[in-house]
């Protein structure tokens, strides 16, 4: 998969020379060309047809297991209820997400100036993390009723819970990040006086690049899951709920078919997130990573 | 103290937190203008004598008196390039200008200056990833340039690299020397090297750090690669040799060698 995604980033950054409509050909046909995408692609196909056929020989009954055409067909046809509620889910995750990489860049900071710090309050950070979301959900979506009365209420407490779950990746590998710059080069950093901020900014940040990418990657997947799952606890109706309270109602009222579709935009989104910021990082470190730079061999 | 001296190390310990003893009563005195090589086996002491005198971690004892130079006016070049593997050539050698806060455009003459004496001209924009070991290394060379020091501290810089370019930036760190007449410092645990660069090499013993021999290369500048097939080059190695492995104790079991060795020492001291 990372293949792929960074054949699309090195694709984004061919020469200019060439035309535009070949650079647009470039850019598009030669990746989904490419064995990565067609072995992966064929196998998918292979087993779809197994499931339609299997489904159609069985008589399954789409209660229970409805075929993929069946759910292609759903997919359509409930397009106007299912993606606004996907939107919504999507607004919740994508907040969550910001509040999570700002808030762990801050903290991760914070850690590396001080090792008195980061001792007395990594040991919380992991706490929160251990806490199983599903089970305090309830108890932030009260405690925000009580603060933020009102419409907002709901989201507010769902970003709160989606940024719960996302925040510690980032928290952690960034930490690493900063603490992991060449002991040489800290070396001279000292040796020509340089300011706590210039080591910072000149050597810790760009040493954290790397570690802090990852962490993004595995934080945004991480922050749609934390939204979906404390939608399915608030499990609340009204104007504006999300693609998860689809799928509960959708089972409660046993339109399985309708079901998967929620579930199969839920799947697509968390997809396409990872496959944003995993060209995003391969953009980001091209020129110097080992992750990031094709070489022949 | 002597007025042409750059510094001076006066009765230097230094104790690690784990116990070993890095250093045990260390005098050293290097004159400005001086290629001094610290020479001995691993654990000596000699990159800590390096790190002591950039003001790199604290001596448990003893001072260092700076003469006519100041450790403000001095480099340091290691063991690994140890270039931002994010930032440019050019990047890479403008950072100890960037860090004194002078801007870009001030600085780009000096970059430019420091990178064409390493003669990497040409590689300004190339990223270290794309250079091979040597050219790293003098792109580092070309950063401890760039503030034109007065002092050059040299931790092993070219213990990683094959022999040819071993040799061949060998010659031109020399040729470099004697255009700016700095003050080296060059630790190195090989005996051609030490020889082929310095007029002093000093010898140094593990457990505890010590120094056991200070040889004086009296051999006229500039050395060209003819040196190192001369009878006196080879003298000196062998002098030097002698000293090693005395330090080291591996001729305790031949007391006629070790008689030799003791006598070479008797003879410097």
């Amino acid at each position: 998969m990372t293949n792929l995604f960074s054949d699309l980033a090195n694709s984004a950054n061919l020469e200019k020379s060439i035309s535009p409509s070949s650079a647009w050909r470039q850019l598009w046909l030669r990746p989904l060309l490419s064995p990565d995408v067609l072995a992966p692609g064929a196998v998918g196909l292979l087993l779809l047809l197994f499931w339609e056929i299997g489904v159609r020989v069985t008589n399954m009954p789409p209660y229970l297991l409805p075929g993929p055409l069946l759910v292609f067909q759903t997919l359509v046809s409930e397009w106007g209820t299912l993606f606004p509620s996907m939107l919504i889910t999507l607004k919740i995750t994508l907040v969550a997400f910001i509040a999570a990489v700002v808030s762990g860049l801050l903290i991760s900071i914070l850690f590396t100036q001080s090792k008195w710090i980061e001792r007395s309050f990594f040991p919380y950070a992991v706490i929160l993390q251990t806490t199983p979301i599903v089970a305090i959900a309830p108890l932030i979506i009260l405690w925000v009723r009580q603060a933020v009365p009102g419409e907002s209420s709901t989201f507010v407490s769902l970003v709160i819970c989606a940024w719960l779950v996302a925040f510690f990746p980032i928290l952690s590998n960034t930490t690493l990040g900063l603490n992991s710059a060449d002991h040489n080069l800290i070396n001279l950093f000292q040796l020509y006086r340089a300011s706590r901020w210039q080591t910072l900014r000149y050597l810790r940040l760009p040493s954290a690049m790397p570690y802090f990418l990852g962490g993004l990657r595995i934080s945004g997947g991480l922050a749609l899951i934390g939204a979906v799952v404390a939608e399915f606890v608030a499990g609340t109706g009204g104007t504006s709920s999300g693609i998860a309270y689809q799928i509960l109602m959708s089972s409660f009222n046993l339109q399985i078919p309708r079901m998967f579709a929620a579930l199969l935009m839920t799947t697509a989104l968390g997809v396409a997130i990872f496959v944003a910021l995993t060209v995003f990082s391969d953009l980001m470190l091209r020129n110097w990573h080992e992750s990031a730079v094709k070489r022949e061999n | 103290m002597n007025p042409s001296s750059a510094f001076q190390l006066s009765d230097v310990s230094k104790v690690y937190t784990n116990g070993t003893v890095a250093l045990k009563n260390l005098d050293l005195t290097v004159n400005e203008g001086q290629f001094v090589s610290l020479l001995g086996p691993s654990g000596c002491g000699k990159s800590t004598v390096l790190r002591m005198v950039a003001g790199l971690g604290k001596m448990s004892a003893g001072t260092i008196y700076w003469g006519g130079s100041s450790q403000r006016r001095l480099a340091y070049v290691f063991q690994e390039a140890a270039l931002m593997p994010w930032a440019t050539v050019q990047e890479n050698v403008r950072l100890p200008l960037k860090l004194a806060g002078m801007s870009k455009a001030a600085a780009d003459t000096a970059v430019a200056e420091a990178i064409a004496l390493v003669e990497l001209t040409g590689f300004e924009h190339s990223y270290p990833r794309e250079l091979s070991g040597g050219m790293k290394m003098r792109v580092s060379i070309a950063r401890a340039l760039v503030t034109k020091p007065e002092v050059l501290l040299m931790d092993e810089p070219f213990g990683a690299l094959d022999e040819m370019t071993r040799s061949r930036l060998n010659s031109d760190l020399l040729h470099l020397w004697q255009q700016k007449q700095w003050t080296v410092v060059f630790v190195t645990h090989n005996i051609y090297e030490a020889v082929y660069l310095s007029n002093r090499v000093v010898v140094m013993a593990a457990r505890p750090g010590r120094v056991v021999a200070d040889v004086a290369i009296a051999a006229p500048y500039p050395r060209t690669e003819e040196f190192r097939t001369t009878p006196l080059f080879n003298n000196y190695c062998r002098e030097i040799s002698g000293c090693l492995a005395h330090a080291s104790g591996q001729l305790l079991l031949r007391p006629d060698a070790e008689a030799k060795a003791g006598d070479v020492i008797n003879q410097i001291a």
